[in-house]
């Protein structure tokens, strides 16, 4: 946030700007290359907007073969790409480069196919991660993974960076639910991965480019399963007097065998902000407050909720209320999908983290986070993804003042590590991006790290696709004793690193 | 003493020169050796599973068999952390006795290999990635890999992933070691998701008229939202008297008419919502006054263990394919099966199981070529004593097979492990 170490910039390619505009112009309609200052301004950032960066230009394509000579051309003339989707990504894996080109997706938004035989959806990466449900939901089909972007986040950018939401406890991650991709790798060498079929055979490379952050291919076609809507869907909403008794009646229902489709916590300070926010109706006086939905058939759901509210009721629970409506079930999850915008009206900036710990870790969590926002007197609220462990904790700050910025960076550092010493990840769903690149050497030593970057180099060897991103600079982790740095020569003294 | 001795003393070797490295640090050593020696050797477990792929053509024998035993089971966390070689009937112990299960229902090669049970190891699971009958409801054995270790081409030790489910941090190793044979890693350790196991099952059976009316049923079971977890076709094939024998007495059930095609459904959770799934599935399927059948939970379990292991076709002497395609064209494809090559469909109309009875392989290259056109893929798992690999027995188009090439370079740049074990050069 701060201070962001960028690669070095190459200057030739600067100097070349008007004979790369140019040359880029050939290969896509004119008007899909931008490169004045005012063009390229909506471009400077993602949805980590802290960062900012010019991109040498932005290139709009229309079709996979555009995609492939824009990229042919790049490599041949190695200039870095930064591709893009919607720019609603949350670590600032798409922040611009100022000697890349950034190569938007925005164009591809068509969805190709609609194959109920199947239970497929074929479709252009642009398109939106609700926008394919919206296509199917009238005859009773949805597409499972639910970011809480999903209005504006693109199936391209969810295949990217493996995207979950509230339902993945039961319906898994992107990664669960697409059947192949269409790719199109630096080189210009255009891929397909899987297709309608289960698991393809050989080594799952569509595996391996979900939740690779735009480092190994650009994604120009996305094949996603799509599930029956569920006959019944029910929530309860229950508050617990304590951090510890919601922890525990969480970590309960999940080991007494229940599946639910979503499970979310809030705690004391995030229940106050979003029924400000949003007037959701939820209890004010409660510490924690836990969110259950479950789902399946009518007398399933009935035998699912009489066991939580059994588990609740054992772990004190001071109060309990089931939607008896799809209305009232939505306005149950309104205060939680408002959780960000709340916190966003409560102080000038807020920071999101995303770390994951091991379900029965959540209360150790939570009065860890605590402490340390009493230790860097800022204030933070809370909201989990409780039935796989997914923390996100809000640090409320104010931007303009750099003291802040910095305790900010500082306190959501020592969050992560937290999640990471209680068995945990320092990346459960927003993906590592620009934003959490050095706390890799928390999780990873150097074999683990170096056999990734040699995946990477396989893949691009000249390191053109989205560099800076993901893997650590050298010298932090070489201070930190994780990286061996023999006689100061790294292992790959090709890749560029920085 | 040269180096090289002295490392590989220390790893005990039997009488077939097969090293048994008992922990992580000697697989590192023995395969940073053999790096050095460019000496590739081939990674077996316990064997239940090797006679699936390429013959690898290596001076050196490497079993994993010794790195087994449970490291860390949390049941209230869901997960369960081996060693690589743990058997998984061992897992499946431990995790019954919690009422929990490997939701991906690992098959049984064992009955097409000996005709007897042998599941074999997690890591002979994972590196071949073939689930049973539920994996269209719940995913294949890749989606239930939560983390590993293992040592890379290099001799480094290496990991990816944890233990929790959420996690997206660095690139997903875990998918890629997924089916790729011991081509990438030698593993020594594996986290997995575990599930709760569903209280009780039924299976109903329809006898269907035709073969669109068997698709029809796949169709309607899978778009229904009364979830069933397992729906299969077993065909009469009357042109082989050996084949009907064998398949009559595999599925010798009090409540099944077994000498006639039928199509199973499999019905899991408690008990009062199994009966409601299975009336409104009659309902949309249009069968309350069609002839069908019930299988109780006594029989509806040791149904679903005969089909996931392979049980009509044991000891199978002929060529075994596995074929998955889209199920919109499963009609087509067992239409041209019929009374020509004996087969089953599991995965609700994805998954084809074919045994090939042919010497020549025409005939695998001919489905081969169906199976391409229908957008799917085939594997020969077992073949005939007369095959002679003339024809490949995974499928792969040409831009894969140079990627794998890259990514096997990454992993394992001396071609060290299995070398020939998936394609030639990989």
């Amino acid at each position: 946030m701060s201070e962001l170490a960028l690669p070095k910039i190459d200057n030739s390619i600067l100097n070349r700007k008007s004979e790369i505009v140019k040359n880029l112009s050939k290969l896509t309609d004119k008007e899909n290359v931008l490169s004045e200052a005012d063009e390229l301004r909506p471009y400077e950032t993602d949805a980590l907007s802290v960062y900012t960066q010019t991109p040498l230009a932005v290139v709009l394509p229309e079709n996979t073969e555009e995609v492939s000579e824009i990229l042919k051309y790049c490599h041949s003339e190695n200039i870095k790409v930064v591709p893009r989707g919607a720019g609603t990504g949350l670590s600032g894996g798409a922040l611009p480069l100022q000697d890349a080109i950034l190569l938007g997706l925005g164009k591809f938004n068509k969805i190709l196919e609609i194959d109920y035989e199947n239970k497929c959806v074929v479709t252009q990466p642009g398109v939106t991660n609700l926008g394919i449900t919206h296509a199917v939901q009238h005859k009773g089909f949805y597409y499972a993974p639910d970011p809480s972007s999903q209005l504006a986040c693109s199936i391209g950018g969810n295949v990217a960076e493996n995207s979950g939401g509230v339902h993945s406890l039961k319906y898994g991650t992107t990664t669960n639910n697409i059947l192949g991709v269409q790719m199109v790798m630096m080189d210009g060498t255009i891929c397909r991965f899987g297709g309608k079929s289960f698991d393809q055979e050989g080594y799952d490379l569509m595996g391996l480019i979900c939740g690779s952050e735009g480092l190994l291919g650009v994604v120009t076609e996305v094949t996603v399963k799509i599930l029956r809507t569920p006959e019944v869907v029910r929530a309860a909403l229950i508050g617990f007097p304590s951090i510890k008794e919601g922890g525990d009646a969480a970590s309960e229902i999940i080991s007494s065998g229940i599946v639910p489709a979503g499970m979310e916590i809030m705690d004391k300070a995030l229940i106050e902000a979003t029924d400000n926010f949003s007037k959701a109706g939820y209890p004010r006086d409660a510490e924690l407050l836990l969110i259950v939905e479950l789902d399946g058939t009518e007398s399933e759901v009935n035998e699912l909720i009489k066991k939580v509210e059994a588990i609740c009721k054992k772990n004190n629970c001071s109060s309990l209320k089931l939607s008896n409506s799809e209305k009232e079930r939505l306005s149950f999850w309104a205060g939680r999908k408002a959780a960000f915008p709340a916190c966003g009206a409560m102080a000038p900036d807020y920071y999101c983290m995303d770390g994951s710990i091991p379900r029965g870790k959540l209360a150790e969590a939570l009065l860890e986070i605590k402490k340390l926002s009493e230790k860097y007197e800022l204030p933070v609220a809370n909201c989990f993804h409780a039935g796989d462990g997914n923390l996100h904790p809000l640090i409320m700050f104010d931007g303009n003042d750099k003291e802040q910025l910095r305790k900010t960076e500082e306190f959501g550092s020592e969050i992560l590590k937290t999640c990471v010493r209680l068995g945990g990840v320092i990346t459960g769903e927003h993906g590592v991006g620009i934003e959490k690149r050095e706390l890799m050497c928390e999780m990873f030593n150097d074999n683990d790290i170096q056999q990734q970057l040699s995946i990477k180099k396989s893949l691009d060897e000249k390191n053109l696709l989205n560099p800076g991103k993901v893997y650590p600079i050298l010298r932090k982790c070489a201070e930190e004793g994780r990286v061996h740095v023999h006689k100061n020569k790294d292992k790959f003294p090709d890749l560029p690193r920085f | 003493m040269s180096t090289k001795i002295k490392i590989n003393s220390q790893i005990f070797q039997d009488s077939n020169n097969i090293y048994y490295p008992k922990d992580e640090t000697e697989v590192s050593d023995l395969i940073r050796e053999l790096y050095k020696q460019d000496s590739p050797t081939e990674i077996i477990g316990n064997n239940s599973k090797s006679f699936i792929g390429n013959k690898t053509q290596s001076a050196n024998t490497t079993s994993l068999s010794k790195i087994s035993g449970i490291i860390d089971y949390r049941p209230e966390e869901l997960y369960i952390k081996v060693k690589a070689c743990t058997p998984i009937n061992e897992i499946e112990q431990v995790l019954s006795e919690n009422n929990q299960e490997l939701a991906f229902e690992p098959i049984d090669f064992g009955y097409i290999k000996d005709g007897k049970s042998n599941k074999g190891t997690i890591a002979g699971y994972l590196s071949c990635n073939y689930a049973g009958s539920r994996r269209f409801k719940v995913g294949s054995v890749r989606d239930h890999v939560l983390g590993f270790k293992g040592v890379n081409g290099k001799g480094d030790i290496i990991k990816s992933g944890g233990t929790v489910v959420k996690n997206v941090t660095g690139y997903d190793l875990s998918k890629l070691i997924a089916g790729s044979f011991g081509t990438l890693v030698a593993l020594t350790e594996i986290t997995l998701k575990v599930l709760p196991k569903k209280d009780s099952s039924k299976t109903v059976i329809i006898y269907p008229n035709n073969f669109e009316q068997i698709y029809d049923f796949f169709n309607k079971l899978s778009s229904s939202s009364s979830e069933i977890s397992g729906a299969v076709f077993i065909p009469e094939q009357s042109n082989d008297k050996e084949f009907s024998v064998k398949r009559n007495n595999v599925f010798k059930f009090n409540d099944l008419k077994s000498k006639v095609s039928f199509v199973a459904f499999r019905v899991e959770g408690d008990k009062i919502s199994i009966e409601e799934k299975i009336n409104n599935l009659k309902k949309e399927l249009e069968l309350n006054n069609s002839d069908i059948s019930t299988l109780d939970v006594y029989q509806s379990e040791p149904f679903w263990k005969k089909i996931n292991n392979l049980e009509v076709f044991e000891k199978t002497e002929h060529n075994l394919i596995r074929m998955v395609i889209p199920p919109a064209n499963g009609s087509k494809l067992s239409k041209y099966l019929e009374n020509k090559h004996n087969y089953f469909i599991d995965w609700c109309g994805s998954l084809f199981w074919i045994e090939v009875n042919s010497k020549k392989e025409e005939k695998i290259k001919d489905l081969k070529k169906m199976a391409n056109d229908f957008g799917g893929y085939l594997t020969v798992i077992k073949t005939s004593s007369e095959y002679d690999y003339g024809e490949p027995i995974f499928t792969v188009d040409k831009v894969r097979l140079m990627i794998s090439e890259k990514v096997k370079q990454s992993f394992d740049p001396k071609r060290i492990l299995n070398p020939g074990k998936m394609y030639r050069g990989v």
